[in-house]
């Protein structure tokens, strides 16, 4: 059976993972070490010199860490992966291989609000300018392409709106302007939507939401597609040029199709320095391994539940592509037929103050900023995730003042239901 | 046989099966990719040859440049090829002038000649194109996932430890398929040659 392809729910539980050759450990052990001894100086000098495959320090790469990266770049359909210490920084670690100051490059305007901050205001600190296009409108992409752009930033289900992006149209603008197309995968996690398969270069996740699903341990990574030629124009020098921290290597020549996750831990991580705890990776490698039945019935509650706020006296509108006759429902039946997610939004007839008094009077749902968790979530984004946006900017992204985010746990719907009719009441 | 995919088997199978390597355009410049794969080998063990006319005299990894594939005086198991794909032909023709001749040809990442893989299969040798040993290496005894890179492989076996050194994983692993790779493999096709 060398040949046959394993499946979603396979990959999930085994992919990175073996057992451990000393031991016999079956569960990944948790490699708690700052860092590894060498067999001798030739072994050092190799692996420093990126000559061999192998652990020096744990801020450069872990064998927990790693088992968590090969487990989601092979969920992702990727050639290799690099996990980092939050979606945030897995963001800036990314970018830094492919901009310098004074570059630009084209965001989703519909994003999340972290996103939107680092981007507006961290990364313009770096001379990283971003030009903000509309995933409702492909040609804004196109016209927002200049010489300076160095690449394309999309997230597959946006937040907080549950909006779906057509991802294959976005591509298609990527490539006729030569640079990568990265996508935010968190809100669909490789469940639902595996980015890569419709033209994604590098896809990024906050590995803290519904990858490690539990709440309880915050995570990034970056996934390398494979698919992007970083030394056809001389626009990528860190991939296609020598790099003089490695005596003169060049990163693709030297690593091929996986170039970009190997720039990424060696350069970026090695001197930005966010790591991931191997305890992080642990607990979030443990979370993947239910990821296919936690993310079917996160979709599945979420459309019960939309569909019965729908139809709710004190409701105006449900934001849920999976909704039939939601502005995003063909979309969300073409990238994610087997759900649309679990977090959307719903504006309430009584508005903002009608909003706080939901948050408050919700006696099952938590009231905090994450979403993805085995619990379900609320939250009002306009005070919270998106205050510092400004009205516009909060419109613009989805999360007006009447807007209320919910993200469906796991939970029996029908208790969720129960809560959300006497708080609406 | 079909160059575009090979099975994990076969290739396990000639990396196992061969001791004695030809390197054809090894490089002794310490940073160049026929660098690293010439001294990766040669750490696991394999007897490596570098072959490069412009460097006899040096030495690589304390092996001596040779000029050509004709100027060895010991059975090569395998030729491997870091030329480019035209370049490869002539390889090909001094390898198929051995006696007695190599049970493998392979041609690096990036390098395909589909014409002189058909010489030498018509001779009885295993043909590899366009993959790296040292990756394939890597990938099979699973060492490459410590760089977060997909194996391709599963495995709920535990692999034999090789002895003598450690930060090191065994060829003799037992996998099955795992993670594919499907857009990264086509646009490597896609790719203008």
């Amino acid at each position: 059976m060398t040949d046959r392809q394993p499946g979603f729910s396979t990959l999930a539980i085994h992919a990175g993972a073996q057992p451990d050759p000393t031991t016999g450990a079956r569960a990944t052990p948790i490699y708690q070490t700052t860092s590894f001894v060498f067999n001798d100086a030739d072994h050092a000098a190799s692996l420093f010199g990126l000559q061999a495959f192998g652990n020096i320090y744990t801020r450069i790469g872990n064998p927990t860490n790693a088992v968590l990266e090969e487990r989601v770049a092979a969920l992702e359909g990727g050639t290799a992966a690099l996990a980092v210490a939050s979606g945030h920084a897995a963001q800036v670690v990314a970018l830094q291989m492919l901009l310098k100051p004074g570059d630009e490059f084209i965001a989703a305007r519909k994003l999340y609000g972290g996103s939107i901050n680092q981007f507006s205001h961290a990364f313009k600190s770096f001379g990283w300018n971003v030009v903000w296009a509309d995933t409702d409108d492909i040609a804004s992409f196109e016209r927002a392409v200049t010489p300076h752009t160095k690449a394309i930033f999309i997230e597959s289900i946006a937040n907080p709106g549950g909006t779906v992006t057509d991802i294959e149209a976005i591509a298609a603008v990527a490539r006729k302007a030569g640079v990568p197309l990265i996508v935010d995968n968190t809100l669909a996690s490789p469940y639902l939507i595996r980015p890569i398969d419709h033209g994604a270069d590098i896809v990024l996740h906050s590995l803290t939401k519904f990858l490690g699903g539990h709440g309880n341990s915050i995570g990034g990574i970056i996934v390398d597609a494979g698919t992007f030629d970083w030394s056809k124009d001389g626009k990528y020098p860190i991939l296609s040029e020598p790099r003089p921290e490695y005596h003169g290597i060049r990163l693709q020549e030297t690593f091929g199709n996986f170039a970009f996750a190997i720039a990424c831990r060696v350069l970026a991580l090695r001197d930005l320095g966010p790591a991931l705890s191997p305890f992080n990776a642990f607990m979030i490698l443990t979370g993947i391994e239910t990821l296919p039945l936690r993310m079917q019935k996160h979709c599945d509650n979420a459309k019960a539940i939309a569909e019965w706020l729908a139809v709710h006296p004190a409701v105006a509108a449900v934001n849920y592509a999976g909704l039939a006759g939601d502005k995003y429902n063909n979309l969300a039946r073409k990238y994610c037929p087997k759900g649309a997610g679990a977090v959307f939004t719903i504006s309430l007839k009584g508005g903002y103050d009608a909003g706080v008094k939901l948050v408050s009077k919700l006696q099952l749902f938590s009231h905090l900023a994450n979403v993805g968790d085995t619990r379900s979530l609320v939250i009002h984004p306009a005070s919270t995730t998106h205050s510092q946006l400004d009205d516009a900017q909060k419109t613009k992204s989805g999360a007006g003042p009447d807007v209320v985010r919910l993200s469906i746990g796991i939970e029996d719907k029908e208790d969720l239901i129960a809560d959300l009719e006497q708080a609406l009441a | 046989m079909n160059h575009d995919t090979y099975s994990d088997i076969y290739v396990r199978e000639i990396l196992n099966g061969v001791k004695t390597i030809a390197m054809v355009g090894a490089s002794p410049v310490n940073v160049r990719p026929s660098y690293f794969a010439f001294k990766y080998l040669a750490e696991r063990g394999y007897d490596m040859i570098p072959i490069n006319p412009g460097q006899v005299g040096r030495s690589l990894a304390g092996k001596p440049f040779v000029a050509s594939l004709r100027d060895i005086d010991r059975l090569i198991d395998m030729v491997d090829i870091f030329r480019n794909s035209d370049a490869a032909a002539a390889v090909v023709d001094d390898a198929l002038a051995l006696n007695p001749l190599p049970k493998v040809i392979w041609m690096q990442l990036g390098v395909r000649n589909d014409a002189a893989a058909a010489k030498a299969e018509a001779a009885g040798i295993k043909v590899v194109m366009n993959r790296c040993p040292k990756i394939e290496y890597g990938r099979l005894s699973s060492e490459i996932s410590w760089m977060g890179v997909n194996s391709r492989t599963l495995s709920a076996k535990r692999a034999p430890i090789p002895t003598g050194s450690f930060q090191r994983m065994s060829l003799n692993r037992a996998s099955i398929s795992g993670g594919s790779t499907g857009a990264a493999d086509r646009a490597a096709q896609d790719k203008p040659k």
